[in-house]
């Protein structure tokens, strides 16, 4: 296979990626949170059970008025969606999906760039938030800004450990040394990472950038239509990010039960969607954090813990060696 | 003595067990909801039972109910003397007004009103929810049965009396209940003192 046309199926793969499974992440969200809530969720678009209700959704966001408010940064306020967007499509590139070089891109020091990307999500929070000339996406941005800085800590603290016990930087290199009893042995690193990612991408219960009762919609206050619809997006695509990266470094990627040299890039699609199921339903269950309350949890636990793990990670390590 | 995190795992167990069981949701416009007994959803009018008395039209607080007739001759042969009867012209329930109360269905002397379930007469215009004494009688095929009486309840009037009319005349009866049980208060008695 020429180069080009090698770059172009993983480029396409990795688009294709980016643009189904957020959708059928959405609409699991749809239809999962409406059930634990004794709902039915949509139930007319596409005929069958609203399958069709996110598409219909992107129809409307795109018929919508594209509005920038007078007072606003235009050009900053215009480019905010995108920067929340793209880091995400980057971090896909290098997220391996199964063995034998499946991904789309295979780097050495993919866990560096992931984190490095994932956390320029923050950027984009602060310039919606500061362009919008809005209060409420003022408040919501510093937030926002706070939170994610917060997190990020423990999010590369947990990462690091597993890095250390891989030994190896890359994704694909973690996925093969991975084995079945690290799930006990890095289990805090799976829960710190998992819930500090849970607040990366601004989830309830981690949503007070957000907080639709009293910040109107925080630093999304003033978008409409188009751009308003690729932070939603940004928001799903966020969710499989972390579910992947959660997936890949803690739950063994595309090791299975079996077959793992042909249905791997199965069990690590099966892995995505439970991890997002657990986010989706973690989001049905708790309210929102108070601003005090997330940045006790992010000091006061997370942190210690993730901080207790490398500790645990190395006396193992190195009693291994 | 708790453990840390139950609560958070209750948590999750309630949302977990509400997915796996059937949701509640009335997917109305596809399936017709089930209405529960006597349900209020418009008046229907037994023209032939009506004898033009007024008392629904004067009972109604919003005053909705709207009544014209004329008075007819009726000759009986072998009667010493033509018989006067009232013939209903008009008879519009306006449900613009109508509060629902079922005050008119509860003073017809003569059981020509009722309530039917049916709630799906939307207009567009406010006009059009007079209903005329076709379209109300219309709404008489919809009536329901009444519902089949409570064993445990109290048994109905008329059978009190028969049961009272057919049992020998025994003193040790008090289970018939109080003398004026047997008449539903108001209704009886008042339309004795209607004037014609």
């Amino acid at each position: 296979m020429p180069l080009w046309l090698e770059l172009l199926v993983r480029v396409v793969g990795v688009v294709a990626a980016f643009l189904v499974l957020p959708l059928v992440v959405g609409q699991a969200e749809h239809k999962v949170m409406a059930h634990m809530q004794g709902r039915l969720g949509p139930m007319y678009a596409g005929g069958f059970h609203g399958w069709a209700q996110l598409i219909a959704d992107g129809v409307k966001f795109v018929q919508k008025e594209d509005v920038t408010p007078r007072e606003a940064d235009r050009a900053v306020f215009r480019l905010a969606p995108v920067v929340a967007l793209v880091p995400y499509l980057l971090a896909l590139l290098v997220i391996p999906l199964g063995p034998n070089d499946l991904v789309g891109q295979p780097l050495d020091i993919g866990l560096f760039f992931v984190l490095a990307v994932v956390g320029v999500g923050v950027v984009a929070v602060l310039m919606s938030a500061w362009a919008s000339a809005n209060k409420y996406s003022l408040l919501g941005g510093i937030r926002g800004a706070a939170q994610l800085l917060g997190y990020e800590l423990p999010l590369v603290l947990a990462a690091a450990s597993v890095a250390m016990a891989a030994g190896t930087l890359s994704l694909p290199g973690i996925v093969e040394a991975w084995q079945p009893w690290w799930l006990l042995w890095q289990a805090p690193a799976m829960v710190v990472f998992f819930v500090a990612g849970l607040a990366e991408i601004r989830r309830p219960p981690f949503d007070m950038p957000i907080a639709d009762s009293e910040l109107v919609f925080g630093y999304m206050t003033e978008y409409t239509g188009l751009r308003f619809a690729f932070f939603l997006l940004a928001e799903y695509v966020g969710i499989v990010v972390i579910a992947a990266l959660t997936t890949v470094l803690f739950l063994g990627g595309w090791q299975g039960p079996f077959g793992d040299e042909y249905l791997g890039w199965l069990w690590t699609l099966i892995k995505v969607f439970v991890v997002s199921f657990v986010i989706i339903w973690f989001r049905v269950t708790y309210p929102r954090l108070r601003e005090d309350q997330l940045q006790r949890l992010c000091w006061l636990v997370l942190v210690p813990v993730a901080l207790g793990q490398l500790v645990l990670t190395v006396g193992v390590k190195l009693a291994l060696a | 003595m708790s453990i840390p995190g139950e609560g958070l795992a209750k948590g999750l167990a309630v949302t977990l067990k509400t997915m796996t069981r059937r949701s509640h949701t009335q997917q109305y416009p596809d399936v017709a909801p089930e209405l529960p007994p006597r349900s209020r959803g418009v008046i229907a009018l037994l023209a032939e039972n009506c004898t033009v008395c007024m008392l629904c039209a004067r009972e109604c607080p919003d005053w909705c109910i709207y009544i014209d007739s004329h008075k007819e001759e009726v000759a009986v042969p072998g009667a010493a003397r033509p018989r006067q009867r009232n013939v209903l012209d008009r008879f519009d329930i306006d449900f613009s007004l109508c509060m629902y109360c079922g005050i008119c269905i509860e003073v017809c002397p003569f059981d020509a009103l009722y309530w039917s379930p049916e709630f799906e007469y939307a207009e567009y215009d406010i006009r059009d929810l007079l209903h005329d004494k076709e379209h109300l009688g219309e709404w008489m095929a919809t009536v329901p049965p009444p519902p089949a009486h409570d064993p445990n309840g109290e048994p109905a009037k008329e059978e009190a009396a028969a049961r009272k009319a057919a049992a020998p005349p025994a003193t040790d009866q008090p289970s018939s209940g109080p003398p004026n049980a047997r008449r539903r208060p108001g209704s009886g008695s008042r339309t004795d003192e209607e004037p014609p």
